[in-house]
C-alpha cells in the first residue's frame, strides 16, 4: 500500500452507531430518499400512516400537555402540590402514588413499613381520592395515574370523585397507566398472575370504551428503556404487548375500532437525540399500518397512536447534577420534535430523590421556554423530509419488524415473558451498557469523563424533598377512623359480591366502584382478590 | 480465605420497589467473575432475606434499594441477623443512597455503600476480600 492510500486508510472514519445499533453515515442526501413516497410513507400530520405526527395542526393551535409526574405524603400534601404546580403552567396531572397503593398495601400493612407516602401519595380509600382533588375542577383538568396492578381500585376512586364534583362518567378525562405486561419485565409493581392481571387490565379496557370513552383505559409503557432495552426493542415490545390486550379484548367480542379508540401510550426519551424521534415516528407509521393491514381498521383515531413522551430518568446523574437540567431539556426538545401529545421532565434532583419545589419549578420551565421562547412550535413537523429522520425513522421501523416477526417465532409475548426470557435478554443488555460506561466507551459527563475529584454533593443533598416521618402514623390514624365511620355492613357485601365476581368472568369495573363507594380500602380489595388467585406472584427475574 | 470454593453472594430486592436493572446488572457481574449468585428477586421482606441467607449459608448480603427506605430496611435487616445470631454477615449495599445518610448506614453495620461512580471491578475485589 503507498503511503497516499496509508493516509487514506487512516482518515476512513470510524461507523458510528446508533443505541439500538443502526449504522450511521455521515451525511445523508436526497439520494437516500430516493424511494420515499409523500403519501404512502409521511402522510402530514394528522393524516395516514401519522409519520408526521397525529393533529394537522401539531403544536401550532394546542400545546403538547405539561403533565409533570408529581406526589407523595399525604392526600393534603399532593393536593397542595398540584394547585401549585397548576399555578405554575402545568396544563394536566399526573399522580405518583407510594409503592404501598401501587403494589396493593394499605398504609397500616407491615409490607408498607418505611414507604407510606415516599414516593408518591399514600390512598387507602376513596377518602384519600377525595382529598387529592379538593378543589380541582376535573371537568377542566385530567389526570393520569402511574398504577397498574390496582388500576380499576384507582379509576373507580377517581370515577367517584368526578361524579361527586358533578362530572360524569363519559366526560372523565385522564389516563390509568394500567399495562402490566410491562410491569413483568421492566418495572415490577404486579400483583397476580398474568392471566388474573391481563383479566383485569381488559376489564378496564371494556368499560371505558363504553362508560368512559374520553378516558385513556390503557398507557401502554416503554419503560423497558430503562431496563435495558434500547428506543426500537421498546417500541417493539410496545407493539406486542399492545396486541395481546387488544386480542383478548376481541375475543371477548368487541370491535377492535372501539378498543384501539381508548388506547393511549408512553415511552421515554433516551439519550440518542435523533434515534429518539425516529423511533417514535417509526412507532406511530407501524401502529397505524397494524390498525389497517391486520385488522382492516379505517377509523382515524382508531389508527392513531396517541403518546405521552417523558424524558427518561435512569440517566439522572448525582455528580456535577446541576447538568441533569441540561440532559433533561436536550431529551424533551427530542420529545417535542417527535411530536408528543404530553411531555413530563423530571427534575435535576431526582438522582437522589423525589424532587425540592425549586426543582420543579425549574423543570416547569423547561416545558415553558421551549413552547414560548424558541418559535419551534410554530410549524409542524418541522423535521419532516429531512435526510437522516426519515432514513434513520425507515431504518427504525425495519428492526422494529425484525424484533416483531422474532417474538413471534419464538411464541409470542406473553409466553416470552412468563418463561422469563424477555427479561433474561434485557438483563444481558444491561449488563453490557454499565460495563460500557465503567469502561468509559459509553461517555456520560461528570461520571466518566471531566469528572470532579473530590466532589462535594453535601450542597445538592442539604436541598432535598425530605420525607416526613410521620406520615404512616398519620396515614393509619385516618384509615382508622374512615373504617369506624363507614357502614361496615356495606362494605363486606360490597367485598363479597366483588369476590364473587372475580371467581366468574363479569367485568370487574362495577364491583370495584360498589367497593370504593363503600369505602373497602385498597388493601381490602387486593386481599379479597389474593383469596382466589392464592396470594401474590413471583415472577422470572432473567437472572 | 479458601481459593477453591467460589465465593457465594446473596443479591437482595428489599421493599416495594421494582426497579432492580442494578440488582440484575451487578449480579451478572458477580457471576461472570466466578461467583455463585442467588438473586431474591423483587418485593423482599428484611425477614425473608435473612431466612434465604441462613437457609444457603451465605454471608455476602447484597441490598439494592432505590425508593428512600435504606434506613428503616437495613435497621431492621440488621436487627433480624442480630436475633438469629449471625454476627459474620457482611451487608453491602447499592442503589440510591444520599451521602449524607453512609455515616448512618455505616453506623447501623453496613459495611460498604455502592453507587453510580462504582465499578463491577470494585464491587468484586470487596466481595473477594470479605468472603469466608
Amino acid at each position: 500500500m503507498g503511503q497516499k492510500d496509508k493516509k487514506k486508510e487512516k482518515k476512513k472514519p470510524v461507523t458510528k452507531y446508533t443505541e439500538s445499533g443502526i449504522p450511521l453515515k455521515r451525511l445523508y442526501t436526497p439520494d437516500d430518499l430516493k424511494d420515499l413516497d409523500y403519501e404512502r410513507d409521511l402522510g402530514g400530520p394528522g393524516e395516514y400512516p401519522f409519520t408526521r405526527g397525529i393533529h394537522p395542526s401539531m403544536y401550532t393551535e394546542r400545546l403538547w400537555t405539561v403533565r409533570q409526574y408529581a406526589g407523595f405524603g399525604s392526600s393534603e400534601d399532593a393536593n397542595k402540590r398540584y394547585k401549585f404546580l397548576i399555578d405554575q403552567g402545568q396544563s394536566g396531572l399526573n399522580v405518583a402514588m407510594d409503592l404501598p397503593t401501587q403494589l396493593g398495601y394499605d398504609s397500616d400493612s407491615s409490607h408498607a413499613q418505611g414507604e407510606v407516602g415516599r414516593v408518591g401519595v399514600a390512598i387507602d380509600t376513596l377518602d384519600d381520592m377525595e382529598n387529592i382533588f379538593k378543589g380541582i375542577p376535573l371537568g377542566k383538568i385530567s389526570a393520569a395515574f402511574t398504577i397498574n396492578a390496582p388500576a380499576s381500585i384507582i379509576l373507580a376512586m377517581y370515577t367517584v370523585v368526578a361524579e361527586k364534583q358533578g362530572v360524569p362518567r363519559d366526560q372523565i378525562r385522564g389516563t390509568v397507566q394500567n399495562d402490566i405486561l410491562k410491569e413483568y419485565i421492566a418495572r415490577g409493581t404486579f400483583i397476580f398472575p398474568p392471566t388474573e392481571s391481563i383479566r383485569l387490565a381488559c376489564d378496564i379496557i371494556e368499560y371505558c370504551q363504553k362508560e368512559s370513552p374520553r378516558f385513556n383505559a390503557i398507557s401502554i409503557s416503554g419503560h423497558m428503556n430503562c431496563a435495558g432495552a434500547y428506543s426500537v426493542q421498546t417500541a417493539a415490545y410496545m407493539c406486542l404487548n399492545a396486541l395481546v390486550y387488544l386480542d383478548e379484548l376481541v375475543k371477548r367480542g368487541i370491535s377492535a375500532e372501539k378498543i384501539a379508540s381508548v388506547l393511549a401510550f408512553m415511552t421515554t426519551m433516551k439519550a440518542n437525540f435523533f434515534e429518539n424521534i425516529a423511533t417514535v415516528r417509526a412507532l406511530r407509521r407501524k401502529w397505524a399500518k397494524i390498525m389497517k393491514e391486520d385488522y382492516g381498521i379505517d377509523n382515524k383515531r382508531a389508527q392513531t397512536l396517541r403518546i405521552m413522551l417523558p424524558a427518561d430518568t435512569g440517566n439522572l446523574i448525582i455528580k456535577q447534577p446541576l447538568n441533569n437540567i441540561t440532559r433533561t431539556t436536550l431529551r424533551a426538545l427530542s420529545a417535542v420534535l417527535a411530536g408528543a401529545q404530553a411531555i413530563a421532565i423530571p427534575c435535576y434532583d431526582e438522582a437522589f430523590a423525589i424532587p425540592n419545589e425549586e426543582s420543579s419549578r425549574i423543570s416547569l420551565m423547561i416545558h415553558q421556554i421551549i413552547a414560548h421562547e424558541t418559535g419551534i412550535p410554530d410549524v409542524a413537523d418541522p423535521l419532516g423530509g429531512s435526510y437522516y429522520v426519515e432514513t434513520l425513522t425507515n431504518q427504525c421501523e425495519e428492526k422494529m419488524n425484525e424484533i416483531i416477526d422474532d417474538v413471534r417465532s419464538r411464541g409470542g409475548m406473553l409466553k416470552l415473558i412468563e418463561k422469563g426470557e424477555i427479561q433474561r435478554q434485557m438483563t444481558s443488555q444491561l449488563y453490557q451498557y454499565q460495563k460500557s460506561i465503567q469502561e468509559g466507551k459509553t461517555i456520560v459527563m461528570g461520571l466518566n469523563k471531566y469528572a470532579l475529584k473530590d466532589e462535594d454533593i453535601s450542597k445538592y443533598e442539604g436541598e432535598l424533598h425530605e420525607y416526613d416521618n410521620t406520615i404512616m402514623d398519620r396515614q393509619i390514624e385516618k384509615l382508622k377512623k374512615v373504617k369506624a365511620g363507614r357502614d361496615n355492613e356495606k362494605t363486606e357485601k360490597a367485598l363479597k359480591e366483588l369476590e364473587d365476581a372475580f371467581r366468574g368472568s363479569e367485568n370487574m369495573m362495577h364491583y370495584m366502584i360498589e367497593a370504593v363507594k363503600s369505602y373497602a380500602s385498597i388493601g381490602e380489595i387486593v386481599g379479597t382478590l389474593e383469596k382466589i388467585t392464592g396470594g401474590r406472584f413471583r415472577a422470572p427475574t432473567g437472572v | 480465605m479458601s481459593t477453591d470454593k467460589p465465593v457465594r453472594v446473596l443479591v437482595a430486592k428489599p421493599g416495594l420497589d421494582g426497579h432492580d436493572v442494578g440488582a440484575r446488572a451487578v449480579a451478572t457481574a458477580f457471576r461472570n467473575a466466578g461467583m455463585e449468585v442467588i438473586y431474591t428477586g423483587l418485593h423482599q421482606t428484611p425477614e425473608q432475606i435473612v431466612q434465604a441467607a441462613v437457609q444457603e449459608d451465605i454471608s455476602l448480603i447484597g441490598l439494592s434499594i432505590l425508593s428512600g427506605a435504606h434506613v428503616p430496611i437495613c435497621k431492621k435487616l440488621m436487627e433480624l441477623l442480630e436475633a438469629e445470631g449471625i454476627d459474620d454477615a457482611v451487608v453491602f449495599i447499592g442503589g440510591v443512597i444520599p451521602y449524607r445518610d453512609r455515616d448512618e448506614l455505616k453506623k447501623i453495620g453496613v459495611a460498604a455503600v455502592f453507587d453510580q461512580n462504582s465499578n463491577f471491578e470494585e464491587m468484586v475485589e470487596f466481595l473477594k476480600k470479605n468472603a469466608k
